[in-house]
């Protein structure tokens, strides 16, 4: 059986985590957006879930109690020891890729911090009721580029609905509860992640009814990041993120 | 021995770094000032998670502080309850406006909440014939439109 604090600890190293390398993703567009436009949305973006992480990971590091601050769990962490959730770490693919994968996750943590700001923590609700601002932005933005996509034309279309179609099996993994989130669901600390399933697939049929685009059907679903195995992608964006602390521990600048 | 109005009268000259014509307590970000035994605590509140003005603007009422001759003091960064722009004051407002950002709409306004947005005036020309461009814009807490009459790109400090 494990202690609250345990239970608390490890869910603020998953939320970090999801929101650490959802931003690393996204940052990878800088630069590279499609228009200048986007090119700065995804950046802000980006920023708002790394300042979630820092967030996260500090009151991780604390709850831990050994000294481990943000910097030492981001970026002195192998990615088995990264408990986010595989659909985060996919590489970013082409821009309706990436855009999918931001709305699959944006229509899950939105109602996950609308919970969390009335749950029992102080400290997650702080985060919480100040993240869930940002995410509505977030979830307009996403919503509004796969609409944008899926009832454009023939070649958006197609891009879009091939994104959805690989990305779903990623989906189910956000609603399965492990051990901490089972208990601190119990508690009233967090929703519990099934109850989140309604708002999801309500928001996903609107979306996805009004992009032409059609829900695929659930089949086998991945899983296994939230206890540290993940796709062969995480190690390698780990390895451009965290090469020069490996390199040079503790440097500053 | 400062005063809490001394000290708050300090602060007035720190600026967002970002948008230098309006003061932290303009902003809304500078929550509170307290000062017991000579003991200055100074309290601030993010605007956005990530904003990477917010270590600028913390080293801002440092430095602020310590030129004045306090050295006695606390910077305490909270989250609760979070920042809104509905604490932009209206002075704050007036002075967005009149360089060049169109000051955000009341968060409570109806149009805001079914995500339709109000119509914004440009702050250029004053026509309301305008339009989104995007929502996330040069920093955070700026979104992009333009100005159909006079044709002129602008920011809008976006409601939070």
């Amino acid at each position: 059986m494990m202690t609250r604090e345990e239970a608390l600890y490890r869910f603020a190293l998953r939320m970090g985590d999801n929101a650490l390398v959802l931003s690393h993703r996204l940052s990878q567009w800088c630069g590279h957006g499609p228009v200048l436009e986007e090119d700065m949305a995804q950046t802000n973006i980006a920023l708002d879930l790394i300042g979630q992480a820092r967030n996260y990971l500090t009151y991780a590091g604390e709850l831990e109690g050994k000294g481990r601050d943000e910097d030492d769990l981001a970026y002195l962490r192998t990615d088995r020891e990264y408990t986010n959730v595989q659909l985060v770490e996919l590489p970013n693919g082409d821009y309706a890729f990436t855009i999918a994968r931001s709305f699959l996750f944006d229509a899950f943590h939105l109602p996950l911090l609308k919970a969390m700001a009335s749950g029992k923590d102080e400290r997650l609700k702080a985060i919480a009721e100040k993240a869930v601002k940002e995410v509505t932005y977030h979830l307009r933005h996403s919503s509004e580029w796969l609409v944008r996509f899926g009832d454009g034309t023939d070649e958006s279309h197609r891009r879009a609905q091939a994104a959805l179609d690989e990305l779903w099996r990623f989906t189910g993994e956000l609603f399965e509860a492990d051990e901490a989130e089972q208990a601190l669901a119990k508690d009233g600390t967090i929703p519990a992640l099934a109850d989140l399933r309604k708002e999801w697939n309500a928001t996903v049929d609107r979306v996805l009814g009004e992009a032409t685009l059609k829900r695929p059907d659930d089949g086998h679903m991945a899983h296994g990041g939230k206890r540290g195995v993940h796709t062969e992608h995480l190690g390698h964006m780990l390895a451009e993120m965290q090469v020069l602390q490996r390199a040079h521990p503790g440097a500053e600048w | 021995m400062k005063t809490v109005a001394e000290i708050e009268a300090l602060l007035a000259e720190v600026k967002d770094p970002e948008i230098p014509v309006i003061s932290l307590r303009e902003l809304g970000v500078l929550r509170d000032i307290q000062v017991e035994d000579g003991r200055v605590e100074v309290t601030i509140t993010p605007t956005y998670t990530g904003c990477p003005a917010m270590d600028v603007m913390r080293l801002g009422v440092e430095k602020a502080l310590r030129k004045a001759g306090v050295g006695n003091f606390r910077v305490r960064q909270v989250l609760s309850p979070a920042w809104t722009t509905d604490w932009i004051s209206e002075e704050g407002k007036q002075k967005l406006l009149a360089y060049g950002i169109a000051p955000p709409p009341h968060s409570s306004d109806v149009r805001t909440l079914t995500g339709k947005g109000p119509a914004i005036a440009c702050p250029q020309c004053g026509s309301s014939d305008t339009v989104l461009v995007s929502h996330f814009g040069s920093t955070a807490c700026k979104a992009l439109y333009k100005c159909n009459t006079c044709k002129e790109p602008f920011d809008l400090f976006k409601c939070h």
